[in-house]
């Protein structure tokens, strides 16, 4: 029997380690920094996170000393009333059960139950339903099969993939609120240091809003099942001061450079019906089915925060995207490699 | 020989006060009524959100008579099964076949207004959601209704020939509650799509 | 009988009549076995499925297999492990154990019975078929690639065309018309076929819970069947319930689709409680304790199952009031599911614990069925849900309820009715090994997936970048499941080991309690040579201690 009771004592040292990783993991979120990765749930660093940080700690402080007690009350009646080498051969006593303690264990459980579950609607109340202060930056979310699409209705402009959004500080309260649309199939928008998941259905128009309190790049990514490129269907965004984000917008406000130095590349780009899907303002592309290359230049990714954005790769891209990042619905034009040269001179001009 | 045969069935009886066959149709009939209720579920949710026309109002029209055949089909139903427990053949041939005609009438009352939206009114499931939903409600019944005409068919062909007998009342009622819980969903389905849907 | 003038088969022509005895048997004890075999086979199948899985995931990008190949696996495992691993395992121990505990020669229905069994086999069958349906069999063919909840519009025919997801919705099909049959039938055999003296507050804890699961059955596998009726309508007909351009709602499909999936998950558990409540008191040497409340506990949770469905689409966007409803009912949940594992504990409290292999799953399964029931606490906070649902942590939480519940309460009943089944004992040394390695490797696949989950993993994706600080808990996640491979050849081995060589068991190894000990191992065709008459709910302790009989206190 000894033996057994060494085997116990192996199972609760494993589970005391995980117990540990837990609070570890929390303890590294308390200190609000992101040591182990840039999308830790437990590093928030916007107030829907930080709502929804506290509620879990909570529940976690609470769920852990459940463990703690059913846990040490289980490894105890296991290992005290364990069949003895010199037992007497009879039965033990028989108990059916007993009232007093069903009430018991019914009673408390419910009240467990009670407080969590108003300490929960409350923060869902807090998060869900704040309302929109007038001057918040607005945002269009559109969810494509494998991409994002960003509209900033205030300034009549959109953008892809990268967010760009001001940053909130505890004297310039600055939340921007999106509006969380689909295109095809379901999606889901999630920046986990930012808030939570929220789908993005079609027929279905829904609301998420975050307010981060530091400029710098947050990443996230689709939570929905989408279809084959759903892995790659990557977010970023970026958090800028405000005036950053000032620039930022007054630039994506204009029409897209006009060089001649590539003037053959932007015939290509019609010639070859690439402006059946993508929109470059201030030309006759104001296709809706892709990304808005306006100002591709600006942004440090392609393929939906797949790859770098350098001239390599974007020519990558364009010569096969479904090599490059398989399911992506941008079909393979045939070109030759002058051609090839020729539109992404012309794509690298896009600033 | 009669005394003999009274014991035995006090005793089964006795031991056995649920019969198998009624726990297992109404387990049936709570399953079917989950189905219908999905069904009705989507038809009232889609209720006057279908993006163009045509709507309930400008094609339906309320199918008094093949209703009133329905229901009515339930009486006879259940004089057909009273009849065959008091060991009444003729009787329960008689209602037996009402109650099939009945059915059939109301399935033909169905195919006509059927045919009628889908040749002359060009109205089908792919129309809008008014006939995705309309047709799926109404003929996930009338299928109902389908099966149950078959069985009835079957019962009915057996009795011609004298196999159905006064100790096969229970099965016989047995079918009949479905039969029962088919026109009860009519009177559902009639309620939403005829009354409050249109 | 003649028998001396009959002339002795060939050994062909018997082998044949063995496998047509099979094959068109009605027999309540050879159908249950058949589900359970049908069941391990898928159970191995959908274990390669996740093996190639772990190996694809177990280092940021690598290239082992495509993404295409990826999607159907996990939409194939996920099908799999639920409609033709879990329900029919669990079918088939209800099956075998229903009528024997309740004293009864066969299920109310046989036939009946039959015909479950063979749609449930085709459903799984024609499943797999879909891989035969064109494409290339390494990116996984034809099969589905829609996710085991299959959210539309991914599934009309735009998003997914040929015909994966019109096999998976055929075959769900098929298999849920079974599943509602075998269903009609234990309600049936269970009110209407027990033996004298068994009043229903007598009835063995494992019929009790078959009868809770098999109404559930009945109002959440419909639901199911009437959404796949409906999509299929979309696919095939051109109708327009899930049709976003006709002006159709995808989130409808996500109701129908839960109100079946939630029921589901009780569906699959509490068939585990009836091993779990079977076995523990036997080996602890006591009753069970609060007999009462456990039925009702049981009954509880089969209602308010019913009404948390929402609770998987927090994230969905409903309304505040509405996800703060659907919190409350799924934490109410908590309460009856306590009530269970403080009685189990309670049955425990004062026994004399004998660690036998049987008894060894079950007290690993209280321990892992606590840690996945706290998470499940954590996922039911709706907030905390936000970040959770859909990420590595959910798939951890569910996995260590299937698995490390569920499946240990499986093994659990292997090694408990084994003897019954074949009439000899698996063997306890195997069976040990089989346990503490299963056990390792449940720890280490399933303790360490949370953990991605927590720093933003989301499930469903064949591969991640680099720098998101995911790659080592992955590769601890697949290094477990080397482990679980090696528990379950172990199993495997013993299972057909022992078949043949294994100790005789004799009717009653346990020294248990149920009515299914009182008769030989295997039992014969007719399970009783005479119906027994029981008075308590333990009537083979009656005989057993004729001085201090259960029925004095009941």
């Amino acid at each position: 029997m000894r033996k057994f009771r060494l085997r116990g004592w192996v199972r609760r040292a494993w589970r005391a380690g995980l117990l540990v990783l837990c609070s570890a993991t929390v303890s590294f979120a308390a200190a609000n920094t992101a040591p182990l990765s840039p999308t830790n749930i437990f590093a928030p660093d916007s107030t829907p996170a930080q709502s929804i940080f506290r509620i879990s700690a909570f529940v976690l402080e609470i769920t852990g000393a459940i463990f703690v007690v059913v846990f040490s009350l289980l490894a105890y009646a296991v290992i005290k009333f364990r069949e003895r080498k010199d037992d007497d051969g009879f039965e033990p006593p028989q108990v059916y059960g007993s009232n007093q303690m069903e009430l018991a264990w019914t009673v408390l459980p419910v009240l467990i139950v009670v407080v969590l579950f108003l300490s929960t609607a409350q923060v869902i109340h807090r998060v869900q339903d704040a309302r929109e202060p007038a001057d918040a930056v607005q945002v269009t979310a559109v969810g494509h099969q494998f991409w994002w699409a960003y509209e900033y209705p205030q300034y009549k402009f959109s953008t892809a993939n990268e967010l760009h959004v001001p940053v909130s500080t505890a004297q310039a309260d600055q939340p921007t609120f999106l509006k969380l649309l689909s295109a095809d199939v379901d999606h889901s928008f999630w920046v986990p240091r930012l808030a939570g998941k929220t789908d993005l259905i079609p027929n279905h128009p829904n609301t998420t809003w975050i307010d981060p309190h530091q400029p710098g790049i947050y990443l996230g990514q689709c939570a929905q099942f989408c279809g084959t490129a759903h892995a790659n269907m990557l977010l970023r965004v970026y958090v800028q001061t405000p005036s950053d984000f000032q620039r930022w917008v007054h630039q994506q406000e204009q029409p897209a450079v006009n060089d001649p130095s590539v003037a053959i590349g932007r015939t290509l780009f019609i010639a070859k019906a690439c402006f059946a899907c993508h929109t470059v303002r201030g030309t006759i592309a104001a296709g809706k089915v892709g990304p808005d290359l306006t100002h591709l230049m600006s942004r440090d990714t392609i393929a939906s925060g797949m790859l770098p954005n350098t001239p390599e790769n974007l020519r990558k891209w364009i010569q096969n995207p479904p090599a490059v990042k398989e399911g992506a619905l941008m079909p393979k034009v045939d070109m030759t490699d002058e051609q090839l040269t020729q539109i992404t001179a012309y794509l690298e001009t896009l600033k | 020989m009669s005394a003999t045969s009274v014991n035995v069935a006090a005793e089964a009886t006795e031991s056995q006060p649920l019969s198998r066959g009624r726990v297992g149709m109404w387990c049936l009939i709570i399953a079917e009524s989950a189905i219908f209720l999905i069904f009705v579920v989507a038809y009232i949710f889609y209720m006057g959100k279908s993006l163009d026309g045509p709507t309930p109002a400008q094609i339906l029209t309320v199918p008094v008579i093949t209703t009133i055949c329905l229901l009515s089909s339930s009486f006879t139903m259940h004089w057909a099964t009273g009849a065959l427990r008091e060991g009444k053949q003729l009787l329960f041939r008689v209602f037996w076949f009402i109650t099939l005609a009945l059915g059939a009438t109301f399935l033909i009352g169905t195919l006509r207004e059927w045919h009628r939206f889908i040749y002359k009114e060009n109205f089908t499931i792919s129309t809008n959601l008014f006939g995705t939903t309309f047709y799926s409600l109404v003929g996930l019944h009338a299928s109902h209704v389908a099966i149950g005409l078959i069985a009835l068919s079957t019962v009915m062909v057996l009795a011609l020939f004298g196999k159905v007998k006064q100790e096969h009342h229970e099965r016989c009622e047995v079918l009949a509650m479905y039969w029962h819980f088919v026109d009860a969903i009519w009177v559902v389905v009639f309620t939403i799509v005829y009354g409050l849907g249109r | 009988m003649a028998t001396d003038s009959i002339t002795l088969p060939s050994p062909r022509a018997e082998s044949r009549s063995v496998v047509l005895d099979w094959l068109c048997t009605v027999d309540h004890k050879k159908i249950g076995i058949m589900y359970i075999v049908y069941a391990l086979i898928f159970l191995v199948i959908m274990g390669c499925e996740a093996i190639l899985m772990r190996i694809q995931l177990a280092r940021p990008e690598l290239h082992f297999m495509t993404a295409a190949a990826f999607n159907r696996l996990f939409t194939m495992h996920g099908t799999t492990g639920i409609f033709f691993v879990a329900m029919p395992i669990l079918i088939g121990f209800g099956n075998y154990l229903v009528p024997l505990m309740i004293g009864a020669r066969d299920m109310a229905f046989p036939r009946l019975n039959a015909f479950s069994f063979w749609m449930t086999a085709f459903g799984g069958i024609f499943l797999y078929a879909s891989f035969f349906a064109g494409g290339s069999l390494l990116q996984g063919g034809g099969a589905p690639a829609v996710g085991w909840f299959a959210y539309a519009p991914l599934t009309s025919p735009a998003f997914s065309p040929g015909h994966g997801t019109d096999f998976w919705i055929l075959s769900l099909l098929v298999a849920g018309v079974g599943s509602i049959g075998a269903a009609v039938n234990f309600v049936a055999t269970i009110l209407c076929m027990r033996c004298p003296g068994m009043t229903l507050g007598k009835m063995p804890l494992l019929a009790w819970m078959n009868l809770v699961t098999a109404g559930m059955i009945l109002v959440a596998i419909s639901p199911l069947t009437a959404a796949q009726l409906m999509l299929m309508a979309d696919r095939f007909l051109g109708s327009h319930f899930f049709d976003p351009a006709a002006g159709g709602q995808p989130v409808l499909w996500m109701h129908f689709f839960w109100i079946f999936g939630h029921p589901e998950v009780y569906i699959l558990v509490i068939p585990a409680f009836a091993f779990i409540s079977e076995i523990l008191p036997v080996f602890s040497r006591k009753a069970i304790f609060g007999y009462p409340a456990m039925v009702a506990a049981t009954t509880g949770i089969g209602f308010v199952s019913l009404g948390v469905w929402a609770h998987h689409m927090f994230a969905v966007g409903m309304p505040s009031y509405g996800n703060a409803f659907f919190v409350l009912t799924t934490m109410v949940v908590a309460v009856p599911t306590g009530i269970k594992i403080f009685n189990w504990l309670a049955t425990l409290w004062g026994g004399k614990i004998r660690f036998a292999t049987p008894m060894l799953f079950c007290l690993a399964f209280l321990f892992q069925f606590l840690i996945g029931g706290l998470t499940g606490i954590m996922l039911a906070t709706a907030p905390f849900d936000w970040q959770l649902t859909n990420s590595y942590f959910v798939v951890a939480h569910f996995h260590y309820i299937i698995v490390g519940g569920i499946l240990f309460g499986i093994f659990g009943a292997f090694y408990y009715w084994f003897p019954k089944m074949t009439g000899r004992m698996l063997s306890e040394k195997l069976g040990k090994w089989h346990f503490w390695i299963m056990v390792i490797g449940f720890h280490l696949t399933f303790d360490f997936m949370h953990v991605p989950g927590l720093l933003g993993m989301p499930r469903r994706i064949y591969t991640y970048q680099a720098g998101r600080g995911w790659g080592v808990w992955n590769m601890i996640t697949s290094i477990g499941v080397i482990f679980q491979v090696a528990a379950i050849l172990i199993f495997v081995y013993n299972m057909v080991h022992s078949y043949f060589k294994g100790a005789v068991a004799g009717n009653d190894p346990w020294d248990a309690w149920t009515l299914e000990w009182a008769t030989t191992s295997p039992p014969p065709d007719y399970n009783f040579s005479t119906v027994p008459t029981v008075r308590s709910r333990r009537p083979l302790w009656d005989i057993k201690h004729p001085e201090d009989p259960d029925w004095k206190y009941e």
